[in-house]
């Protein structure tokens, strides 16, 4: 990984140099000094500043909306609640179709679960649905509003893309050239959550109401389906979480932070 | 889009994109246990509100054809207590009570003189079951307008033989497939399953279809704290399908 950086930072401050060659023209010292300050931030930045004698500017981009941001942790948030508190409610009939012959498939530790019982588990669940509900559908109206969908949905266009980027993270393969604000793996990551947010959301209001929403229900193949694919749609954002969180942890503060205050420094790619 | 701009500037606008973010982290009071029990109680309320709203008085739930009920013996015997409170069936009465014209004792023979109705509905439990069951009553429709009472109405407050209590919004009380339920699969209601009369009510959880019922009463105040025996513990009080 951090071989990686490293060609990257090279990359970025070739891009640079021509882009701003104009500024830095017939000094190859100075590039040399731009390098270093690029990879140790700090007082190589002023050193450099005090020579060019203007200011050092920083390539940045303004990633995530607000209502983007918002929408991300309130979502997060209630998706561990939901996630936390359906796991103890599961537990009261922890099988799928009807109540005899009952088996026990899944025995899911307690210190999981959240609410303590199955009415406290429901309480928790029944308020956070509501926030995770609002979450995304502020989410998908704004990314549908703005337009600002186009940078994270994943089109067939991407499907080519897929293959290489698993290969450089699970098989140490080449890194593919970064071309947008989402690689392709992350645009099937992310849009396949929202694909998961949709179906719980459906799904849940089916065992909600599923004599108000029958439709729905029928939809869903019936109720006791319904059952097995709200629980399908957990176990998608199972899967994404994690790995969500190992790719956090690998691509470094700035990265993490973009998702608090909206901008990355210094992001991968171009344009 | 990339932009370039200097450091301080990036800080400074980071900085006031951050603080927009501010408000997110009220919801962090939901990790304080004293406030968190409070808030998600009254987050059930007004999912229960939502749910009263949503209510389509004369939607049907769903009903099936008698080969898809479960055989009667392996519909469950779901009781909070004891499953059979002994209650003298040759003496039994219900007491009706509260904003009604004609309050006081009936006998069970009066209540199966009504317009009877067979259904074949899904009793869902809280927990995530469900059984389809052959269920035979009067619409609590018709009992009400016997008793006369006021559908204006806010509550139909039940009590029961074992000690349970339940109240039901009048909405759904006047739902045509919500029952006096005194029959299953053609037999009259056998003891542990809530003789000689029990609620039965397809758009709603089973711990609202109390069993053994002694009163009935009409009113449009409930008493805190005694709406229910399970919601009293923290269930939805609406409790609706």
């Amino acid at each position: 990984m951090g071989n990686g950086e490293g060609n990257n930072n090279e990359g970025r401050n070739q891009e640079e140099m021509s882009k701003e060659g104009g500024q830095d023209a017939g000094s190859p010292l100075e590039s040399v000094m731009s390098a270093k300050a690029d990879g140790a931030e700090g007082p190589a930045v002023e050193s450099a500043e005090a020579k060019v004698d203007e200011p050092v500017l920083v390539r940045a981009a303004y990633e995530h909306p607000l209502p983007i941001r918002l929408t991300h942790w309130v979502n997060a948030m209630s998706l561990f609640v939901m996630v936390a508190s359906g796991l103890r409610i599961f537990r009261a009939f922890p099988s799928f179709g009807p109540k005899i012959p009952e088996k026990v498939l899944l025995d899911i530790p307690k210190s999981l679960t959240l609410g303590g019982w199955l009415g406290g588990a429901l309480q928790w669940h029944f308020t956070f649905m509501w926030f995770f509900a609002a979450s995304g559908i502020l989410y998908l109206a704004y990314q549908v509003g703005s337009g600002h969908y186009r940078t994270v949905l994943f089109t067939p266009r991407d499907i080519a893309g897929v293959w290489p980027m698993a290969r450089h993270y699970f098989f140490f393969g080449p890194k593919p050239p970064a071309s947008g604000q989402y690689n392709p793996l992350q645009k099937l990551a992310y849009t396949s959550t929202i694909g998961f947010g949709v179906l719980s959301l459906l799904t849940g209001i089916v065992l909600y109401k599923p004599a108000q929403f029958s439709w729905l229900a029928f939809l869903f193949g019936g109720f006791h389906l319904t059952r097995i694919w709200h629980f399908a749609a957990m176990c998608g954002f199972l899967s994404f979480i994690p790995g969500h969180l190992i790719m956090v942890a690998l691509h470094g503060w700035s990265n993490f932070v973009s998702m608090l205050s909206g901008w990355k420094r210094e992001p991968e790619y171009q344009e | 889009m990339i932009t370039r701009l200097e450091d301080k500037d990036l800080k400074r606008q980071s900085r006031r994109q951050l603080l927009k973010l501010a408000p997110v982290a009220a919801l962090g009071i939901f990790a304080i246990p004293k406030v968190s029990d409070r808030l998600v109680e009254a987050g059930v309320h007004f999912s229960d509100w939502a749910a009263g709203v949503l209510f389509r008085t004369q939607h049907r739930a769903q009903t099936f054809a008698d080969s898809e009920v479960v055989p009667f013996e392996k519909f469950p015997y779901n009781g909070y207590d004891v499953l059979d409170p002994e209650v003298d069936l040759e003496n039994w009465t219900l007491t009706v009570e509260g904003d009604v014209q004609r309050p006081g004792e009936y006998k069970l023979s009066q209540i199966q003189a009504l317009p009877k109705l067979m259904q074949n509905t899904r009793h869902v439990c809280v927990e995530g079951w469900d059984v389809i069951g052959a269920f035979g009553g009067t619409p609590i429709s018709n009992f009400l307008t016997l008793v006369g009472a006021n559908t204006g109405a806010r509550f139909l407050e039940v009590e029961c033989a074992d000690d349970y209590y339940e109240s039901i919004d009048m909405a759904s009380a006047l739902h045509p497939q919500s029952l006096l339920c005194y029959e299953m699969y053609g037999e009259p209601l056998d003891r542990k399953h809530g003789a000689p009369l029990r609620l039965q009510m397809p758009t709603k959880l089973g711990y609202k279809q109390a069993k053994y019922l002694e009163t009935i009463r009409v009113t449009s105040v409930l008493k805190p704290g005694k709406t229910g025996y399970w919601e009293d513990q923290g269930y939805s009080w609406f409790g609706g399908l």
